[in-house]
């Protein structure tokens, strides 16, 4: 225990040592959290929309209005003919393209239906697809609107079905709300599993491995005692960036907090150890970052659930994920958060995750084993 | 230019002799894009249906029918309590409940609207405003039927006839392929860079260097060119998997093209270098790359979230993000096929960042070697 004492202190030496990397990685991840997550934002507002208006009648007049008068749409420019929209969506200053053509106004008027042209820019198809939801939702609701006094002077009752949605957990559909809590956890991934990455390798870089190889320390000693001083760095920086998430970005907090740190602990093991195996199958600095980046970093970043959804995945591909720990940490953390469960429903998750740090470090402390005897 | 080349041949050889980092960087980001271009999609299918239906008659069947077979859910649970309504909801397993009260049938032929409730999970908003959208709009198109069914014209006045351009079908895979690309060449581009300047100094042969009758500019210029050698192989690959795998298209001019990705690789090359002459440890120049390269690349470039949508001092920010410029730069040749015209402004702020990043770089080495 003295040994991993003195191991933990040396550590810490070393890291006052450098002190642009002490700020680094306690301020790095401050800056971070403020400008990824206010541009973590996937609602559409402010959809810049172009229109061709054909008709210029007061019915068209009217539809244009609607849509700047809703928060999800500026109307960026007005043409009168539907050729002339090419250059807006060529050059990107408008995503979407609404054609009315002419003679909307009088069949609106004599009761037949009129069909208004939405044109979206596909080249960015996710912001598209948005976008045209709101657009067809929007005269859809207009067109109902239109409709309901002519119905009533009809006066034939039939029945139909109106849909009420509800939407639980973040019913203002905040995206906000649901990319914080992964944010947190990428950054927390980043510094940690860098700092660690590093830890060992540069030792054998520099030619200090030799030296702690002589000395008494066990294998499992030196992994636990490069460990502890990163675990407590990490900590700080969970401390932090959770407070934030909490106070500036409101992000509601519905569960114990108690198991939110319970379970953000574990998950720091499981970065931690990473970093730990990468640096004892490295030779170079280069090649743990290497490693690191393109093998960890990468795939955990993308294949996670983070931003793209693991159902959407094909079924090859989504085994792959049970082998990402940051997609356990991510249902927890977005679960503590939003829905407010606790340990009855999370535990196969916090198991799963608990697995994958404990065998990381112990291939780590057996690599090591290996490598420097 | 003899010195930047000689610079240029040592640093060869020394990359050379690691063939792991060189494997990892001609052929791992190609490998990358074919994994990742297959696995990532925002197209929502088979979305995970909870119903809860009270009502059990041929009219509220006939309504999950048209959900089931609109091709986008997939039923998994019959809910029967409000216990196992929130069961599923808290752990996840469905996106959406659909609730049929009691009475839906009866209400029906007596000629009331009835209310039909959608329970969203919305704590993925964004997966959920579509899972709303694609809910509503069956709702309502059974509604239209039903009405057409008992004999009155239900068509609303005003029909929305949507049509995409550049991507008919709006496949997610021909936006985020070029995003993907963007992404790896970056991260390859500043993490093959970072490490190359510090390691000199942590290891003392900088002293050697300094002492050679060489520029600050022209060590660092020569420092870029075999990495640009390798980048833009490694970068040729991508494109290969890009249009032979995932059909991305190709619309515009090919001298246009490869100029574009040389100018964005010489920027992200830059700026590797600029972070090594920056940091005194390696371990520092892998937290500045990371930190410079790895999340702004994926969340500021508007690869995955619109650069419109964020706060306008954030919108600032992503003007040094050099992986905006060549999104669109990318996107316009491929997909749409504009020429210099249009995309010369991008182009234009490219060359800028290169020159700022490279020309920072050696003054910083020049501050340090005097």
């Amino acid at each position: 225990m003295r040994r991993i004492r003195i191991l933990i202190w040396k550590e810490l030496i070393e890291l006052r040592q450098d002190p642009r990397l002490f700020g680094i990685v306690i301020l790095a991840p401050i800056i971070q959290l403020f400008a990824l997550a206010y541009a973590a934002t996937t609602d559409v507002r402010n959809v810049p929309i172009v229109v061709a208006d054909a008709d210029r009648s007061a019915s068209s007049r009217a539809l244009i209005a609607r849509f700047d008068a809703s928060p999800s749409f500026t109307v960026s420019g007005v043409v009168s003919a539907a050729n002339d929209v090419d250059p807006f969506l060529e050059q990107s200053e408008a995503w979407l393209a609404i054609a009315i053509p002419p003679g909307y106004h009088q069949r609106l008027v004599s009761g037949q239906p009129a069909p208004v042209q939405l044109l979206a820019d596909g080249s960015d198809a996710n912001s598209a697809g948005v976008a045209l939801g709101y657009a067809t939702a929007l005269i859809g609701g207009y067109a109902q609107e239109l409709a309901a006094p002519r119905a009533a002077a009809g006066s034939v009752a039939v029945g139909g079905y109106e849909p009420r949605v509800r939407v639980w957990f973040n019913p203002r559909l905040e995206s906000r709300d649901f990319m914080i809590p992964g944010i947190v956890a990428l950054l927390l991934l980043v510094v940690t599993t860098n700092l660690s990455s590093m830890g060992i390798v540069r030792e054998k870089e520099v030619g200090t491995l030799e030296q702690l190889n002589v000395t008494p320390l066990t294998r499992s000693q030196l992994i636990v005692g490069k460990l502890v001083p990163y675990a407590l760095i990490g900590l700080v920086d969970v401390v932090l960036v959770l407070t934030i998430a909490v106070s500036w970005f409101e992000v509601p907090l519905r569960g114990s907090v108690w198991l939110l740190f319970g379970t953000t602990l574990i998950y720091l093991l499981t970065t931690l150890g990473l970093g730990l195996f990468v640096s004892t199958i490295s030779a170079t600095q280069q090649q743990a970052m290497m490693t690191t980046t393109f093998f960890f970093l990468m795939p955990m970043v993308l294949l996670s659930g983070f931003v793209f959804p693991i159902e959407n995945m094909p079924a090859a591909i989504q085994p792959i994920t049970y082998l990402i720990p940051l997609r356990y940490f991510l249902v927890i953390l977005r679960s503590i958060f939003l829905k407010g469960v606790g340990l009855e429903t999370l535990w196969p998750q916090i198991l799963a995750l608990a697995a994958w740090g404990v065998g990381i470090l112990s291939l780590a402390i057996m690599r090591s084993s290996k490598t420097s005897a | 230019m003899r010195k930047v080349l000689s610079v240029g041949r040592k640093e060869m050889r020394q990359i050379a002799r690691d063939s792991r980092t060189l494997m990892i960087l001609v052929f791992i980001p190609a490998f990358f894009l074919l994994i990742y271009g297959y696995a990532l999609s925002f197209d929502l299918r088979n979305i995970a249906l909870a119903v809860d239906d009270r009502d059990r008659s041929v009219e509220s069947r006939s309504l999950i029918a048209a959900f089931v077979n609109s091709g986008y859910f997939r039923l998994v649970a019959d809910v029967r309590s409000s216990d196992d309504l929130t069961r599923l909801m808290d752990r996840g397993e469905a996106r959406i409940v659909l609730v049929l009260p009691a009475g839906l049938s009866r209400d029906l032929a007596a000629g009331r609207t009835v209310p039909v409730q959608l329970l969203l999970d919305g704590d993925n908003a964004n997966a959920a405003t579509t899972v709303m959208n694609y809910a509503q709009t069956i709702v309502l198109s059974e509604s239209a039927r039903y009405r057409l069914e008992a004999g009155v014209p239900g068509s609303l006045p005003i029909v929305a006839e949507p049509r995409v351009w550049y991507n008919p079908r709006l496949e997610s895979a021909l936006f985020l392929v070029p995003g993907l690309m963007g992404y790896i060449i970056m991260i390859t581009a500043v993490v093959s860079t970072a490490l190359s300047i510090v390691r000199e100094k942590e290891r003392g042969t900088m002293e050697q260097v300094r002492m050679a009758p060489l520029g600050a500019l022209s060590f660092v210029l020569g420092k870029t060119v075999p990495y640009f050698v390798i980048s833009f192989v490694s970068a040729l690959g991508i494109l290969l998997v890009a249009m032979l795998m995932f059909g991305v298209p190709m619309h515009g001019s090919w001298p246009l093209l490869l100029g574009t990705i040389a100018l964005f690789l010489v920027g992200a090359l830059g700026l590797g270098l600029l972070i090594s002459s920056v940091a005194d440890s390696q371990q520092v120049a892998f937290q500045l790359a990371l930190l410079a390269s790895f999340l702004p690349t994926l969340m500021l470039s508007g690869f995955i979230f619109p650069i419109a949508s964020m706060p306008p001092f954030l919108q600032g920010v992503t003007y040094v993000v050099p992986a905006r410029y060549f999104l669109v730069a990318l996107r316009g040749i491929v997909l749409k096929g504009v020429g210099l015209e249009v995309i010369g402004p991008q182009l234009v702020a490219l060359s800028l960042y290169s020159s700022v990043v490279l020309l920072l770089a050696s003054a910083r080495l020049r501050r340090q070697w005097s």
